[in-house]
């Protein structure tokens, strides 16, 4: 009998596959995006919108970041991160050609099937859009499958907005709306100013019939699926992404554990529903 | 053309107002619009009225000594400008820039406090609707001095 190979990817969950540094880019002053393909021959190995990856840095440690690209292309894996400590600080200074063990991808993933034939709302906060930029593209590439799609996404200043570019260029395609704000607005800024979720009542769409994927500090989440409600959406159709010190990203550690569950491997993503009483302990 | 009564029945601010009520705003009502650049009215200045946006971009500014306007929160279409009307001692705490063409109704508020003096019920009306938008800016004020984006 040959064994099923979808499911037997690797011996050992534990074990990074070298991965080569394809490009790094810089999105702001402190936020850089990494492409890394295999270092052999490509693997062809996917990823749903949602999931990352543990990447380690040789000689510094390893990290848990989200895949932020494109879900249809399979020769390399995208991520974006910020550079807020050594490990992460590691990674954003690698060099291209240098080398970074990839485990992954894991965790469940935004509900694109749920989200079939219905508006989807993205909100973002910070490098919060990272993680929901693969649903974009997934939305965008399978444009027929779904209803509207409304992006709201707020950031600390002008400066700290990741993907301007493709921003504008999302604004530009049809059924979809792109609403950009930021805390603090310079006076050359003619944008919005206000947090992200004043931008709600000027979304375009229709509540009842609409799933909402959202990522961004767990404050910021709190105020929105707040605020989602008042807008008319069940907590059934608001799902949050939500972040944890994950180690082992298979569920064994437990150092992600948060109340019931496990982020690394029963989330990152979570119905609002599931989360709303745990959100509002303060010991978790 | 429209009427102003009809565009003022419109605003979703005003949404489910008896036509009684929608008639007395309507006396003291007034289409009026900003270039870019225009300032609306300035910290310390007498605060008269309000104004329903009705296309456009309008930033309140604070001004900081010695340094440039702040810009604490923008303002767009079906948005309410101004509540400084209402409350004394009736003078503005910000300055309002409006940053695109701007077109909007604007209530005179002598006008209407006057008519709220004699007509408690249109009082009443307009402060739980004033409220609202109050009660959400101050929510939105808390989350944004929250600073939640910074690296903690």
């Amino acid at each position: 009998m040959r064994p099923n190979m979808a499911t037997a990817v690797t011996t050992d969950p534990m074990l990074p596959h070298p991965y080569l540094v394809q490009a790094v880019s810089k999105e702001t002053p402190d936020t850089f995006t990494l492409k890394l393909a295999p270092e052999d021959k490509p693997n062809g190995r996917s990823f749903r919108p949602g999931q990352f990856s543990m990447l380690w840095v040789f000689g510094v440690g390893e990290l848990p970041i989200s895949i932020s690209g494109n879900p249809a292309e399979h020769k390399q894996l995208v991520y974006t991160v910020r550079s807020v400590g050594q490990a992460t600080n590691a990674l954003v200074t690698q060099h291209v050609g240098a080398g970074v063990g990839v485990r992954g991808p894991y965790g469940t993933g935004w509900p694109m099937d749920a989200a079939r034939g219905r508006d989807v709302i993205v909100v973002a906060g910070g490098i919060g859009l990272a993680p929901l930029r693969p649903v974009i593209y997934e939305v965008l590439h399978h444009r027929e499958d779904f209803g509207r799609l409304v992006v709201l996404y707020g950031a600390r200043s002008p400066h700290d907005l990741l993907y301007r570019q493709e921003l504008a260029a999302w604004a530009r395609q049809r059924e979809t709306q792109v609403l950009v704000t930021v805390d603090y607005g310079g006076m050359s800024w003619r944008g919005h100013v206000g947090v992200v979720t004043t931008l709600f009542k000027y979304a375009r769409l229709k509540p009842a019939q609409s799933v909402a994927m959202v990522c961004g500090p767990e404050i910021m989440m709190r105020f929105v699926a707040r605020e989602l409600m008042a807008f008319g959406l069940s907590r059934n159709d608001v799902y949050l992404s939500m972040e944890r010190n994950m180690k082992c990203a298979v569920g064994f550690c437990g150092h992600c554990q948060y109340g019931p569950h496990f982020i690394c491997k029963d989330g990152p993503v979570f119905p609002y529903e599931k989360l709303r009483s745990l959100m509002e302990k303060y010991e978790l | 053309m429209e009427s102003l009564e009809r565009i003022i029945a419109e605003q979703e601010f005003f949404a489910g107002l008896e036509s009684y009520y929608t008639g007395l705003l309507v006396g003291c009502a007034a289409n009026v619009r900003f270039n870019p650049g225009t300032y609306i009215f300035k910290e310390g200045e007498e605060a008269n009225e309000f104004y329903l946006i009705r296309s456009g971009k309008v930033a309140l500014e604070l001004f900081a000594p010695q340094g440039k306007p702040i810009v604490v929160e923008t303002l767009d279409a079906g948005d309410i400008l101004g509540w400084s009307w209402l409350l004394p001692p009736y003078l503005w705490k910000f300055h309002a820039h409006a940053v695109q063409d701007t077109r909007a109704i604007a209530l005179d508020g002598k006008c209407l406090r006057a008519k709220c003096e004699q007509n408690h019920d249109l009082g009443y009306e307009l402060l739980k609707r004033f409220a609202q938008i109050m009660e959400r800016r101050l929510e939105a004020t808390r989350l944004q001095l929250l600073d939640v984006y910074a690296v903690k």
